[in-house]
């Protein structure tokens, strides 16, 4: 290992002197031009990203849980703010965890669903619209729900009358309405990673008698499993992360999300209520992390493949 | 012999049996079947249900849309054929509910006057004001009255003098009923399917008992009861009278005479507006006013401005960060990549409403990490001065969105093969030259959608902009409730949503606008990158 880098650095070394035997200060001089530096600008950059989730953990675990005392980090270590976080009648920080998870889980899958079925539609069939659909699709996603906010509110407002399960402080209604972003982007990722499926896979099931939802269901869904893992996870990160419709939704305390329930908490009494903020914030990002470290590989992959597609 | 015989005969039954298993794969089968009927009853079931529903509260356009969806539907999937409509339908359902007909709705609303003090049509206006401006009738006997609960509404129970008992809610003027008693005291003790309200109830519902208004007859010139305390009610009579021939309405204590001017509400002499007015269609005049009015014109404009700016920069900021620091890593004999790439991204990994809170406080001016530990217990309005708050924006989202560039821009290096910089080494080129002239460009090619689609992203970055800022600090002296850190996104909501004058007309006026300059940068910047063109 050390022998290989040494004979890079020879080859490239441009100075003859250096190249008889280099000394232990020029060594660590290349070793430095080569990669040093670079671990550097590792360090730094990793302090920039990773200081304010250091910070948040560390105010979570402060038993005074004030802003203030937040500053003096791992001062003290308790899981007194995690307990309390369960135990406040206002907030229930419990719901708003289950229905986070529960909103976000069935939002991502259906997304997954209708948008992996319009995704076959427009890379496997031929039909007239085809170009111009996919286009739509794309201009219609560029308006942003947060700015049809009134309509959907009045929407819903009138749905309520109908059946209230359906209207305003319904979750059901709120993942129905994230449902209506479930095309646009998420088929068009899907449609270019359809697209490098090759056709003679199902082309031979098709010869071997399996229709278009057997072929659907057990050759594309299980090749696409990578975009599919990844739009699912981006669904989930934005469904977990909307405020705006959600705040608009979902009216009573129980019913919330943890995006409307923590901001309305930490804004009421800023300051006071930091570390409970900050255990409900660590609890939070818990599951998002975790799975987006566990599908980080298809993440790169399905992102620059979006890309370059 | 036999031995032989019988293998031959099991290698038959295999293959029968592997010919039966595929034969059977390949023709209909019951589930699939019976999930779709399934699935369309439920789906005809809930629309004829709607239909009903709708049909009794006369809504015949919604009813009309529910039953052709409806029957468009099952036509789709009992049709042999039409296999594109069959897979397109789900979502397509979805999309025009949700977004296509609020995208519409917001259209028609943002011509009209739609908001706080406009919600409905003007004959509910006349009823809403004529109940809210009863004043208390000079000299008007005073009432025993017993307030009860019949049903779910309360009303108030009478005693008169000859021991007749009269009982009335909001909505039905006192009446006579039989089989019901009175104390001596003149209140009413029992009263048959009514639940009289004791000294408890009557505290733990003050609100809605000192509201209550029941009508003395069915004719409202009667006046109305009220009670303070729940004991003694007042006759209180409006103090507007409605002409309804000459469409004015009249305040009967100073004489105002108030008009429909066409503007959704009564106006009076010097421009004196009755509140609630109802909803008009005012065509244009909130688009116009987004540019023509002074009071609109200058806060949109620096909205506007700043939208731009904060959207530029970032994604600016964050490419080149991310660019950078893809180019630092991208070098295979540098030690823990791995790990640093960890790192890096969790910015990206943790929720972003999140990451905006925390980032709150440690930017806030008494009390957060910045100030206090970084800077030596410094006092400075990261959050409250209008620069220094752009500024802290930038910052942040510049923490946010680096290490999706990051990780994009690796993805793109990785895939420009290595042949072309080594080709280029030995025609003499410098590293800075290769990266200039050769990998800068390849990866331009490739992540110029990207950079157009996270403009777009920050264009409409509500979650960033409330969560850390809320918009603020607060512009005074402006007509709109817009602060310095405002991108038209959170301008919209807060002008639908947040204070006590909700402009849903001005709002979705907005929000037409917003999606015109976002569709036509987008579509500038696709028809530059052509990335479109790929479509086939």
């Amino acid at each position: 290992m050390v022998n290989q880098t040494q004979t890079q650095a020879l080859r490239t070394a441009p100075s003859p002197g250096r190249s008889i035997g280099p000394s232990r200060w020029t060594r660590a001089g290349l070793w430095f031009r080569r990669t040093g530096w670079r671990h550097l600008v590792g360090i730094v950059a990793c302090i920039f990203a990773g200081f304010p989730i250091l910070y948040v953990l560390s105010a979570s675990l402060n038993e005074q849980g004030t802003l203030i005392s937040s500053n003096s980090m791992f001062s003290s270590v308790s899981w007194g703010n995690y307990f309390q976080l369960f135990h406040m009648p206002q907030q229930p920080y419990g719901n708003w965890y289950i229905n986070t998870i529960v909103i976000g889980l069935l939002t991502a899958a259906m997304s997954v669903f209708l948008g992996a079925l319009a995704a076959y539609a427009f890379s496997r069939l031929r039909f007239t619209g085809r170009r111009v659909g996919l286009l739509a699709l794309i201009l219609v996603q560029m308006f942003p729900q947060v700015l049809s906010i009134v309509a959907i509110y009045l929407l819903l407002d009138t749905l309520g009358e109908i059946s209230p399960t359906l209207g305003i402080n319904s979750r059901l209604a709120l993942i129905l309405v994230y449902l209506g972003g479930a095309l646009g982007t998420n088929t068009y990722l899907m449609y270019g990673f359809f697209n490098t499926v090759p056709k003679e896979i199902d082309e031979a099931a098709e010869i071997d008698g399996a229709g278009h939802v057997r072929i659907f269901f057990t050759i594309i869904l299980p090749l696409a499993a990578p975009i599919l893992a990844v739009i699912a996870l981006l669904s989930f990160i934005g469904t977990v992360s909307e405020y705006a419709v959600a705040s608009t939704v979902l009216v009573s305390p129980e019913k919330q999300t943890l995006a409307v329930g923590l901001y309305d908490f930490v804004s009421q009494k800023f300051s006071q209520n930091w570390g409970l903020f900050s255990a409900g914030a660590v609890l939070a990002a818990i599951p998002v992390v975790v799975v987006f470290f566990f599908l980080q590989r298809y993440i790169v992959s399905g992102l620059t493949l979006g890309s370059v597609k | 012999m036999s031995s032989h015989d019988s293998q031959v005969d099991q290698g038959k039954s295999r293959k029968r049996r592997q010919a039966e298993r595929i034969a059977e794969r390949a023709s209909v089968r019951l589930g699939p079947t019976l999930v779709k009927i399934v699935l369309l009853g439920l789906l005809d079931a809930f629309s004829v249900y709607s239909a009903f529903m709708l049909a009794a509260r006369r809504s015949w356009y919604f009813m009309a849309a529910v039953i052709v969806v409806a029957l468009v539907i099952n036509w789709i999937y009992w049709q042999q054929g039409h296999l594109a409509a069959k897979y397109l339908t789900p979502g397509l359902i979805f999309l025009l509910i949700f977004q296509l007909f609020a995208i519409t709705y917001s259209a028609y609303i943002s011509f009209t006057n739609y908001g706080t003090g406009h919600n409905g049509d003007k004959e509910q206006a006349i009823t809403s004001l004529l109940q809210a401006a009863s004043t208390k009738v000079p000299n008007s006997p005073s009432y025993t009255v017993t307030v009860v609960q019949c049903g779910k509404d309360l009303g108030f129970a009478i005693a008169n003098d000859d021991g007749e008992i009269q009982v009335g809610n909001a909505h039905t003027p006192l009446h006579q009923v039989q089989a019901a008693s009175s104390d001596e005291s003149g209140h009413v003790s029992k009263l048959p399917g009514c639940q009289v309200l004791d000294f408890n109830d009557l505290l733990s519902r003050q609100d809605e008992v000192t509201t209550l208004a029941v009508p003395l007859s069915s004719d409202a010139k009667q006046g109305q009861l009220k009670t303070s305390d729940g004991q003694t009610a007042f006759v209180y009579k409006p103090s507007l009278e409605y002409n309804r021939a000459k469409d004015t309405m009249t305040d009967t204590t100073t004489g105002l005479v108030y008009t429909d001017r066409g503007t959704g509400a009564f106006v009076a002499e010097g421009d004196k507006e009755l509140k609630p007015g109802w909803k008009i269609n005012v065509g244009l005049s909130n688009f116009t006013s987004v540019f023509a009015s002074k009071q609109l014109r200058g806060p949109f404009g620096q909205v506007m401005v700043w939208t731009i700016e904060f959207s530029v920069i970032s994604v600016a900021s964050t490419f080149i960060l991310g660019l950078f620091l893809a180019l630092v890593f991208n070098e295979p004999r540098m030690k823990g990549r791995k790990i640093y790439r960890s790192i890096l991204i969790l910015p990206y990994a943790f929720p972003a409403f999140l990451s905006a809170l925390v980032w709150s406080g440690l930017l806030n001016e008494k009390f957060g990490f910045v100030n206090q530990v970084l800077l030596g217990g410094a006092d400075i309005p990261w959050l409250h001065s209008a620069g220094l708050a752009k500024i802290a924006i930038l910052v942040v989202n510049l923490w946010l969105g680096f290490p999706y560039m990051f990780l994009v821009c690796m993805g793109a290096l990785q895939s420009i093969p290595e042949d072309l910089s080594e080709a280029a080494k030995i025609d003499g080129a410098s590293a800075w030259q290769i990266f200039r002239l050769i990998k800068f460009p390849l990866l331009l090619v490739s992540v110029a959608p990207l950079l157009i689609s996270s403009f777009a992203m920050n264009f409409n970055n509500f979650n960033l902009i409330y969560m850390l800022t809320q918009g603020g600090p607060a512009q005074t002296g402006t007509g709109l409730n817009v602060g310095s850190t405002d991108i038209l996104i959170s301008m919209v909501y807060k002008i639908a949503f947040v204070g006590a004058d909700k402009n849903y007309g001005l709002a979705s006026a907005f929000a037409i606008v917003i999606f015109a300059v976002v569709a036509l940068v987008s579509a500038i910047g696709f028809r530059a990158s052509k990335s479109l063109e790929e479509l086939n």
